[in-house]
């Protein structure tokens, strides 16, 4: 089995366990019955979804500086979207 | 089928499921967190496109995108909860989140 394989098929399964959670956070969004439940599968999306995807690609990045880069827009996704999740849900506590 | 086109099609049912409820969404924070959402995952179609069409500078563009998206967030939150953008009343010491 060489590298390239075991590359592809493991880019496979992350991509396609990316792709399962963000449909199943979209599916969330559009089925939970509140706001506070729509924002737990929302935050399933900003972190597994966009992290098994990103994780996926670097595997089939063509050079160290791609995988560099998608790793910086993991690290930003996973650092700021929780705290718009907590400011959404602080402004939603005190609005209605 | 290659894994890219794969992964661009579910990411972009999903935006479409996301963007319903933008619309239908009863309360404004519903619209704001649908909208987040779909940023998020604009920001994921972005980058598989890039790989699919074999040119990985789009990535530049994802993380570009990633800023705009959270920023906007924040700012439209804001909006909707101090009905200012400038700074909230002297009395409260708490920040803008």
């Amino acid at each position: 089995m060489s590298l390239d394989l075991a590359l592809d098929i493991l880019s496979w399964a992350c991509i396609i366990g990316g792709a399962f959670f963000a449909l199943v956070g979209a599916v969330g969004i559009l089925r939970l019955p509140d706001v506070y439940s729509r924002m737990h599968a929302a935050g399933m999306i900003d972190t597994l979804g966009i992290g098994l995807i990103l994780i996926g690609l670097m595997l089939q990045a063509p050079a160290w500086i791609v995988v560099m880069k998608l790793g910086l827009i993991l690290a930003f996704v996973f650092f700021t979207s929780p705290t718009a999740t907590y400011a959404l849900a602080r402004a939603a506590l005190d609005g209605g | 089928m290659s894994m890219f086109a794969v992964a661009a099609i579910a990411v972009l049912v999903s935006i479409m499921l996301a963007l319903v409820r933008a619309f239908t969404g009863p309360t404004v924070f519903d619209r704001i967190l649908a909208v987040n959402a779909t940023g998020t995952l604009t920001v994921v179609l972005i980058s598989v496109y890039g790989f699919l069409d074999g040119r990985p500078e789009f990535l530049d563009i994802a993380l570009l995108y990633a800023l705009i998206n959270f920023i906007g967030t924040v700012a439209v939150t804001k909006y909707v909860k101090f009905k200012d953008l400038g700074f909230p009343q002297d009395d409260r010491d708490e920040g803008d989140l």
